[in-house]
């Protein structure tokens, strides 16, 4: 294991956008020379669709799997076969982020049931007796910035006994009012999610309230279409029974990778959801709705 | 025996003094002076000065020519322009700072924020720990891992339900699922230590998620409020975890920073590197992801310092977000608790960001109400807590709060914060049933209202305060808590006159109903300072008064010695008039109370020390001399065979000072009486006896003063009984020495008071005592031989024997006789010369004895001169003492010539040559002879110092000019310097 193959991108935090180079250097170190039969570089662009086995039945959702969409595939060759001299040798390369086409290059994403990726690959070759080294390493994509200025749309909302749906028997419930707002429903995805929520009166002590960021996932395929929310994070904003008529702020930050900028492409949408989640202290729960949009600027 | 007839000089002492006194030698008061300042005019130490830094001679130049260094930049020069300049950049940047070896410079800097006068935490810290503690069992819930979002692993192509199973399997693989129950406090206290430890060892071995997940566990624990007495030393405890925690990941991140050269102090966002910032912003994100409320916020508030390396106003934002995140919390000590950590971070951080902790403050005055909730209530009565002592677990945290936000406020802040307090308190009155708990919550407040704010404010406005709390409920907080911190408050600053009288009534009411001994007196005895500060021994009196009335009963005091001595002591402080505070009634009878006898001479030893200390000119009034003596008393009485040697100095050296202030003026047979009974009450310490006998004899002297040195019938009777006192007082003291030397001043007090006989008496009674003289006495603890201190004593008395005129019914120079038969018998040490030494001292004495005048005399007292006449037969009868003195010292010195003192025998001999030289005629052939038979001897071994001999030499020249002494000159031919072969 004498020789290391590294892969080091010049920006610190992996981010490029469409259109930009994406630089770096492949490091090489061992302490004597390294025999090989080339180096070369591959950059990768995938979606992943995953089938819940919810929505289409086991055998579809592990047979009928859609094939990953390639959004950007390139392959260089960095060094021909020959040696690398001993210590540390950096070589450096470039790739255009350019796509042929039509095609656009989605932000990363990392979900449950799709999976935007882009992924480094340094191979080296080598002679018999040698294992071929191969280094990988993911980068993110950011999609442009949304030339439009963002209406933030902010809502107001009130929760009471007599707003709640789907409760079997309404008269059983305790009386509560809850007030609050969320300063934007047009979120930009780098800022948190903010407003205030404030418990005007409560019958039954709080347990605890929590915002839930739920990811809302549409994959199209032959059979129609399958669509899943799922939990990206769960946060709790108040603990205990807090004192009515106090202003309780809402405050979430979007975690990186797990969102992106709302997507709707033909194939799949990726969308988002937050849910102001009141948990009382017998347990019951009451769950309002917010459907995000997301978006860069 | 040789036999040398003795023939003294005869001396002239005036003449002889006459030619001894220097000539006086005019000083010319010109320009020179040595301390005026130089004057450098020479222009070339100015140059020398702005060429090399070695310009001493520039350095000495006066204001008259100025400095040439300063002068030629004009009074500023560039480094401190350089030094200013810094300064001044610094100045806007916040306190920042970072790695370990940067901390000296870091405390320093936060000094200049936060000034010295803010008491740290970490002064509080402890205080905590010990006042809150448990003997209930604890217990500790580390579910490690158990929670699902706290890291957001990158790899998580794989579905959720996989990761978290995989999470799970390491969380397995590190053994950290567990509680621990039942633990003792200290066990928990170990705990919390090992987790301390275990967050440094995961930190250091690149674990830096078990490190955060370590964190989030302990910090969770803050949620958890069963046992609810501990929660504040458990916050003391969990908050040091999250303080190292921040401080190694700012560390980290700082090293990533300075990588090529480390940051300035005062850097700025700018300055950060990119990696290093990644870094910075990925311990953010996965802190925003942590599910549960109170991890999040103790974690982000331990890395707020850490905002700096993204942005410059990083820190600025957050704190208001975090402070308004607090409410979120439903249970007010938690809240609380959170709050105040916040705060301690602010502070250190950004002590100029006064906003958020003034509405940390604030928030805190709203969510008061929780604590009348049923969710606290019920959990109270699930614990057994009573509300008084739930309250208490308050005040550190809201000391703390309102430290820091009183820290250097405004008048206008705190006023706006008191009528904030206020209006609670008003709307109780508006409403019945929720005025209960209203009043004790402003009552828990004002308690800590009152500690942290400057204490002039405070005292401005104490009448509002004294009503504020007159208003407040009696069940939660109690009141005399609030009247003692309102005391503390008043003690260091002073309420506008006007106010004082009603400010004392009103408190003083509350006070005395308080039925609790131990909160009675804990509370009086702050409200003791106010009173003394402002008021006069009336008003001290009836505090007195009541302080006796309520600690009496049961014998209460017994547990409050403490207390009563702080009280005695605040009286001291300011009663420096002693007949003014032992006219106060009540004094001597609160002196009382302290009953347990060390106390009692504790304070009798504090009372001492302040009449002592202040006390400015002697006293005869009968009340302070009764009370003192009885105090003196108390004191005196302590000591018995146990105490310790420096106690009883301590204690004696306090009577001595009480009998130094006593004087009865002219009164001074009341002066001796006073004596005697204080001899009579301070038998046992030989300090103040001897004290006694100095002040006997100095009444004696003082007596002997205002007569004019003639006494009466009446002074001299009296002067009698001083020397009687003195007589019969001295056997008592045990220190041989002292009693030598106090026979001696006493004798020569007699003397001076022309009482014959008592002179007589003390002198007989110290040769007399000379034979018990122990050959080794202890000095300072170590054995020393007695021998020098008998041979200064012995010269001392011969030298007073001079003056004492021989008893007529005893033989001729009795008493010179009697002290050399003394000499004799002595049992010396076996290879001392002290005899010789003293035979050689007393030849001088004999030899101005036989001079026809004097040299000293004392008025009045007619000496042996008068009394003989100069009579032949009383010269002859010295010159015999003499001769028989002379042969004495010459065998001894033959002696010495057989043995190994060779040197002694030198030293000796020259001695004697000096003495004869000096006293003795040495127109005699034979004393001639034996003088420079002694020179002789003393230079034969060539053991004597060549320079003295010179000097003598020298002297015998100069003496040889006189026309008298002419006859040296002969002599001195025969003197001859030894060679130095």
């Amino acid at each position: 294991m004498s020789a290391v193959l590294d892969l080091k991108l010049k920006r610190a935090n992996k981010v490029y956008h469409e259109g930009e180079v994406l630089a770096g250097v492949v490091v090489i170190t061992g302490k004597e020379a390294i025999q090989h039969q080339g180096i070369s570089l591959t950059m990768e662009g995938f979606v992943n669709l995953q089938l819940s086995s919810k929505s289409v039945g086991v055998f579809e959702a592990f047979y009928n799997s859609v094939k990953p969409i390639q959004l950007i595939n390139s392959n260089i060759e960095v060094a021909k076969p020959g040696k690398v001299p001993g210590g540390k040798t950096e070589i450096p390369f470039e790739f255009p982020l350019q796509v042929k086409g039509n095609k656009v290059l989605y932000e990363t994403y990392h979900g449950v049931f799709v999976n935007i990726q882009y992924t480094l690959r340094c191979d080296m070759r080598r002679p018999l007796l040698a294992k071929d080294l191969s280094k990988t390493c993911e980068f993110m994509l950011h999609c442009q910035p949304q030339k439009s200025k963002v209406q933030p749309s902010p809502v107001d909302f009130i929760i009471t006994p007599e707003t709640l749906q789907n409760v079997r028997e309404r008269s059983v419930l305790p009386k509560f009012l809850i007030r609050g707002h969320l300063d934007a429903t047009n979120c930009v995805i780098t800022q948190p999610l903010t407003g205030e929520l404030v418990v005007e009166s409560s019958e039954v002590a709080i347990k605890s309230i929590e915002l839930q960021l739920v990811r809302v996932e549409t994959c199209g395929c032959a059979e129609g279409y399958a669509r899943d929310a799922t939990e990206i994070q769960n946060i709790q904003i108040a603990e205990g029974d807090v004192s009515h008529g106090l202003p309780i702020p809402i405050y979430m930050v979007f975690p990186r990778l797990f969102t992106c900028a709302t997507l709707e492409t033909t194939n799949f949408k990726v969308e988002f959801e937050v849910n102001v989640v009141i948990v009382f202290h017998d347990d019951h729960l009451i769950t309002e709705n917010f459907p995000l949009k997301l978006c860069r600027v | 025996m040789v036999s040398v007839p003795w023939h003294s000089r005869v001396r002239h002492y005036e003449a002889e003094l006459r030619s001894c006194r220097a000539a006086v030698a005019s000083v010319d008061f010109g320009d020179y002076h040595p301390l005026k300042p130089i004057t450098v005019l020479d222009s070339r130490s100015r140059r020398g000065g702005r060429k090399g830094s070695t310009s001493s001679s520039s350095s000495s130049s006066s204001s008259v020519a100025p400095d040439p260094l300063s002068s030629l930049l004009e009074g500023t020069d560039p480094l401190s322009l350089f030094a200013a300049a810094a300064e001044a950049a610094e100045a806007p940047t916040l306190p920042h700072s970072a790695s370990a070896m940067e901390l000296g410079r870091r405390r320093r800097e936060r000094e200049e924020e936060v000034g010295l006068d803010f008491e740290p935490w970490a002064a509080k810290r402890g205080e905590i720990l010990a006042r809150f503690t448990t003997t209930e069992k604890l217990s500790i819930n580390l579910f490690m891992g158990s929670d699902k979002s706290k890291a957001s692993s990158p790899s998580s192509a794989v579905s959720e339900k996989v990761r978290t199973r995989l999470e799970e399997l390491d969380d397995l693989e590190e053994g950290s699922q567990r509680e621990m129950m039942n633990l003792s406090q200290q066990d928990y206290v170990n705990r919390i230590e090992d987790l301390n430890q275990s967050l440094k060892e995961a930190w250091s071995s690149d674990q830096k998620v078990k490190a955060l997940k370590i964190v989030i566990q302990c910090s969770k624990l803050l949620s958890d409020t069963s046992v609810i007495q501990f929660y504040p030393s458990k916050f003391v405890l969990i908050t040091d975890i999250l303080d190292t925690f921040g401080q190694l990941v700012y560390d980290r991140i700082w090293s990533m920073c300075s990588d090529p050269h480390s940051l300035p102090d005062t850097f700025s966002a700018e300055d950060v590197n990119d990696t290093a910032k990644e870094t910075c912003l990925n311990w953010f994100f996965k802190i925003a992801s942590i599910r549960e409320l109170i991890p999040r916020l103790y974690v982000e508030a331990a890395i707020l310092k850490c905002n700096r390396f993204l942005n410059n106003s990083g820190i600025q934002e957050t704190v208001p977000r975090l402070t308004a995140m607090v409410r979120g919390i439903g249970d007010p000590l938690v809240a609380v608790y959170a709050r105040a950590y916040l705060c301690r971070v602010g502070m250190e951080v950004t002590p100029h960001l006064k906003d958020s902790l003034n509405k940390n403050f604030f928030d805190l005055l709203a969510s008061f109400r929780q604590i009348h909730g049923d969710a606290v209530q019920n959990q109270l009565v699930l614990q057994r807590v009573e509300v008084p002592v739930y309250l208490t677990l308050y005040s550190p945290a809201i000391h703390w709060i309102l430290q820091c936000v009183a820290y250097r406020a405004s008048d206008v802040l705190l006023t706006e914060m008191m009528e904030r307090c206020k209006k609670l308190g008003n709307n109780v009155c508006v409403c019945v049933c929720v005025c209960v708990c209203f009043f004790t919550h402003s009552a828990l407040l004002l308690n800590s209202v009152m500690w942290a704010f400057r204490a002039e404010f405070v005292a401005a406005r104490a009448t509002d305060f004294i009503s504020m709390i007159k208003d407040c409920d009696e069940t939660g907080f109690p009141k005399h808590l609030l009247f003692g911190s309102l005391g503390r408050s008043l003690a260091c600053a002073d309420p506008p006159e006007s106010e004082r009288l009603p400010i004392l009534n009103e408190a003083w009411k509350v006070i005395t109903k308080v039925r609790n001994a131990q909160d009675y007196i804990t509370c009086a005895e702050i409200w003791v300072e106010f009173t003394c500060r402002h008021f006069t021994k009336r008003e001290v009196n009836t505090v007195l008064a009541d302080i006796i009335k309520h600690m009496t009963p049961d014998r209460a005091f017994e547990d409050a010695y403490t207390e009563l001595h702080s009280v005695m002591m605040k009286i001291l402080t300011y009663f420096h008039n002693f007949s003014v505070l032992f006219s106060m009634e009540k004094f001597l009878p609160f002196l009382d109370m302290f009953q347990k006898d060390s106390v009692r001479v504790e304070v009798c030893k504090s009372i001492m020390e302040v009449f002592i200390k202040h006390q400015q000119e002697s006293t005869r009034d009968p009340v302070i001399l009764n009370a003192l003596l009885h105090v003196c008393k108390t004191m005196h009485d302590s000591v018995n065979a146990l105490t310790v040697e420096d106690e009883k100095r301590s204690v004696s050296l306090l009577i001595n000072g009480f009998i130094r202030m006593v004087s009865f003026g002219r009164d001074f047979e009341q002066q001796l009486s006073f004596c005697v009974e204080a001899r009579a009450t301070f038998c046992n310490l030989e300090p103040v006896i001897i004290q006694l006998i100095h002040t006997v004899n100095q009444l004696a002297i003082e007596t002997r003063r205002v007569m004019g040195g003639s006494h009466s019938r009446k002074t001299a009777a009296f002067v009698r009984a001083c020397a009687a006192y003195c007589f019969i007082t001295i056997p008592s003291i045990s220190n041989i020495f002292s009693r030598l030397h106090l026979y001696l001043l006493s004798g020569k007090v007699a003397l001076a008071n022309q009482c014959l006989s008592q002179a007589d008496a003390f002198m007989k009674a110290a040769v007399s005592v000379l034979p018990e003289v122990p050959r080794t006495i202890v000095v300072e603890g170590k054995q020393r031989s007695s021998e020098s201190f008998l041979l200064e004593f012995i010269s001392s008395f011969l030298s007073t024997l001079l003056v004492v005129p021989d008893h007529p019914e005893q033989g001729v120079l009795y008493l010179v006789r009697g002290l050399l038969n003394m000499v004799q018998d002595y049992t010396w040490e076996d290879s001392s010369d002290a005899k010789v030494r003293v035979y050689i001292s007393a030849l001088p004495l004999l030899a101005a004895m036989s001079q026809e005048s004097y040299l000293y005399t004392i008025l009045n007292v007619d000496s042996n001169e008068t009394l003989y006449g100069g009579d032949p037969k009383f010269v002859a009868e010295i010159s015999r003492l003499c001769e028989t003195l002379i042969g004495q010292v010459l065998d001894h010195l033959k002696t010495l010539g057989r043995e190994e003192g060779v040197h002694r025998q030198g030293s000796l001999a020259f001695s004697l040559f000096s003495c004869l030289l000096a006293h003795a005629d040495l127109r005699n052939n034979k004393l001639n002879q034996l003088a420079v038979n002694l020179w002789n001897l003393s230079h034969k071994n060539g053991q004597c110092d060549t320079r003295i001999s010179v000097r003598t030499l020298e002297h015998i020249k100069s003496q040889a000019q006189h026309s008298e002494l002419s006859h040296l000159s002969d002599m001195l031919l025969r003197l001859s310097l030894q060679s130095r072969a």
